[in-house]
């Protein structure tokens, strides 16, 4: 019978399946950080039970790490004993942990791919709901809660239902200053935040066929932003370009060997998928969020929904809160609105190629003299990347702060935050009340937005600039 | 932690797409155990605006959270089940539930109901409303006699009912996860 990737996985990962009871389900990767982790080590120790399998599970911290110099103490009283936590609970357990002094490490969803551990046909699963993000190399990838952190500790095994498939199909080319965040962006204004929900996306079509890695990345990243529990892109030579020669890629006969087992995984003609969207790329334009959810998104172009022409009443509702806490006016322009900050960064958009976007748009010009601009690598490898090629220096002549890795400013738990009030423009991929910061406002767009937004000091269509 | 019948009072939250960081904003996350969190629970809204419906004495004791569609939607953090039970609440009533949270709930002896629009339409308009759950029969009782079911997976249903522990039966699975595990190709060796 025709399968679909998503049933390929699952069906080569099923353990067992008893009567009345969700299926359970073999972990090949499990990512742990400090945030989401530690009650579930303690569950472990309460229980007296050890890590069942340690070589499959890495660690690294990001969540509540500082983004200043590693020279300078951790400050947070309550962030700095988490991170504390977690030394112990890795040295406690034999895991391998990238700590803050690790040249190893950054933000979970950055790491995993760029060592080579996120592969192909894998179950990943990690305490982080943008787990998805690994779904970018055909692996079914889901975020989970701290209890499932400790089932997988213990077991190495998850319970779990099995989903309906969505396949997304986007075909034809994306025009000039239009990103992959924007194709997402504008599938999710599409389906909205719960469209996905029950679901994992699978991302087809000649456009998705036609991104690197780390757009496919950024893409599958933002999966729960539509409400799927997992979205993946089926591999292909891109894939196997990427991950050949990374540290834990497999090598020689056995890299030949997996290649083979991988090259059985795309979806096969004729599976048939419980959903299908489909989008064109060549309409879309560079999308920006209004409001205080992903699905919130509008063409950088368009004025801002007025709630006067929606019918349902609850999404009305919905609107006027959005907007009332934005502080926006219906009808109004996105493009020229004023704006604080900017933010290059999140599991979203730090990888090297985001930084290579944001930095094309910003050499030879200034960030706007009221706007504070951070560019918050996702991992110290992506860091010493962009120094060597001068991206570093091309920021910090622009007047932008180029800081140490971690989650920074998408989730604000480091103390990288807005101000009550402030505006963003920025690449991560949340746009909820409060998430930069208590009170603070953000705008969701691509680096190469967020960079143009940047220099003019408000919402700007970048192919103004270009 | 056992479920079995519920009666309690509802509060009314009648916003659409309640995400996890508004029922607890990222910085309770600090915390390294699941203590304390009750305090946090939707704490920039309670902050912010003396007539948000948990500010009412009248919600005082409510046990019955009604809110709008796709509840606990955004990050995986099970913080938000842990605040809900911390301040109180021992079920959620809405159209429907975020994957994650709905996982993370069952995990903690909070009950996410899933109603039809018409009824929750009749609870978003009637807060303070004293409801039955009878997860046996998987039936919600509204006040005026309707009584509605609501879905459930066997599963969870029995945990909740009999206070399965999860972990427990998934220890027991041991010899399948060996047998598994010796003819599993492909995974990576992290400590090599």
């Amino acid at each position: 019978m025709a399968k679909t990737i998503i049933e390929k996985i699952w069906d080569s990962h099923v353990v067992s399946q008893q009567a009345g009871a969700p299926a359970l389900l073999f972990i090949d990767l499990h990512l742990a950080h400090e945030v989401t982790s530690p009650q579930a080590f303690q569950e472990l120790r309460d229980r007296g039970l050890k890590v069942r399998r340690p070589d499959l599970t890495i660690a690294t911290m990001d969540h509540s790490t500082p983004t200043t110099s590693r020279d300078l103490p951790v400050l947070d009283k309550n962030g700095a004993a988490q991170l504390a936590q977690m030394e112990k609970n890795c040295a406690d357990f034999g895991i391998r942990l990238y700590n803050r002094m690790s040249d190893h490490q950054g933000i979970v969803h950055v790491i995993g791919p760029e060592q080579g551990l996120t592969q192909p046909g894998m179950t990943i699963v990690c305490g982080d709901s943008h787990t998805a993000t690994h779904g970018a190399f055909g692996a079914l990838a889901f975020g989970i809660g701290t209890s499932q952190v400790g089932h997988v500790l213990a077991t190495q095994c998850l319970l779990q239902q099995p989903s309906k498939s969505y396949e997304i199909r986007v075909d034809g080319q994306l025009k000039p200053g239009v990103a992959a965040k924007d194709i997402i962006l504008a599938v999710i204004a599409k389906i909205g935040i719960g469209g996905g929900t029950e679901s994992v996306f699978e991302f087809t079509g000649s456009a998705i066929r036609g991104l690197s890695m780390e757009e496919r990345m950024t893409i599958c990243n933002m999966s729960i932003e539509g409400g799927a529990r997992a979205g993946l892109v089926a591999p292909d030579d891109t894939t196997y370009q990427y991950m050949a020669g990374r540290e834990f890629a497999p090598k020689g006969a056995d890299w030949d060997a997996a290649v083979a087992r991988w090259k059985q995984l795309p979806t096969d003609a004729g599976a048939k998928y419980d959903r299908t969207l489909m989008l064109d790329a060549s309409t879309l334009e560079p999308m920006v969020t209004f409001g205080t959810n992903p699905g919130m998104g509008i063409p950088v172009t368009a004025n801002i929904p007025d709630p006067a022409s929606v019918s349902d009443a609850g999404q009305k509702a919905d609107l006027i809160k959005a907007l009332k806490y934005m502080d926006l006016q219906p009808g109004k322009p996105m493009a020229g609105h004023k704006i604080d900050v900017v933010f290059v960064g999140s599991c979203t958009n730090s990888r090297i190629s985001d930084l290579r976007a944001a930095a094309a748009v910003i050499k030879g010009r200034k960030v706007s003299p009221n706007v504070r601009m951070l560019v918050v690598p996702g991992s110290q490898q992506v860091k010493k990347q962009a120094e060597a090629e001068g991206l570093d220096k091309i920021f910090r002549d622009a007047g932008a702060d180029f800081r140490e890795a971690g989650c920074s400013m998408c989730l604000a738990m480091n103390g990288d935050e807005l101000s009550p009030g402030q505006y963003s423009v920025s690449t991560s991929n949340r746009n909820f009340e409060g998430r930069q910061g208590k009170g603070g406002r953000t705008f969701l767009a691509s680096p190469q937005t967020a960079a143009a937004s940047a220099v003019m000091g408000v919402v700007t269509d970048v192919r103004t600039l270009v | 932690m056992k479920f079995a019948q519920l009666e309690g009072k509802t509060v009314v939250v009648a916003v659409e797409n309640i995400d996890t960081d508004q029922i607890i904003p990222a910085r309770y996350l600090k915390s390294i155990t699941k203590e304390g969190l009750g305090e946090g629970l939707f704490r920039d809204w309670r902050t912010n605006d003396p007539e948000f419906p948990l500010n009412k004495p009248e919600s005082k004791g409510a046990e019955i959270l009604v809110a709008g569609d796709n509840f606990g939607c955004g990050s995986s953090r099970e913080h938000a089940p842990w605040a809900l039970t911390q301040y109180g609440f021992r079920a959620v009533v809405s159209t429907s539930f975020a994957d994650i949270f709905k996982g993370n709930s069952l995990k903690n002896g909070l009950l996410p109901i899933i109603v039809p629009a018409d009824v929750h339409k009749e609870l978003l308009a009637s807060p303070g409303a004293v409801l039955k759950v009878d997860l046996a029969n998987q039936t919600l009782h509204l006040p005026s006699g309707k009584a509605v079911q609501f879905p459930i997976d066997p599963f969870s249903k029995e945990c909740l009912m009999e206070g399965v522990d999860e972990l427990g039966y998934m220890l027991k699975q041991d010899e399948a996860i060996q047998a598994f595990e010796a003819k599993r190709v492909g995974s990576v060796n992290t400590l090599q």
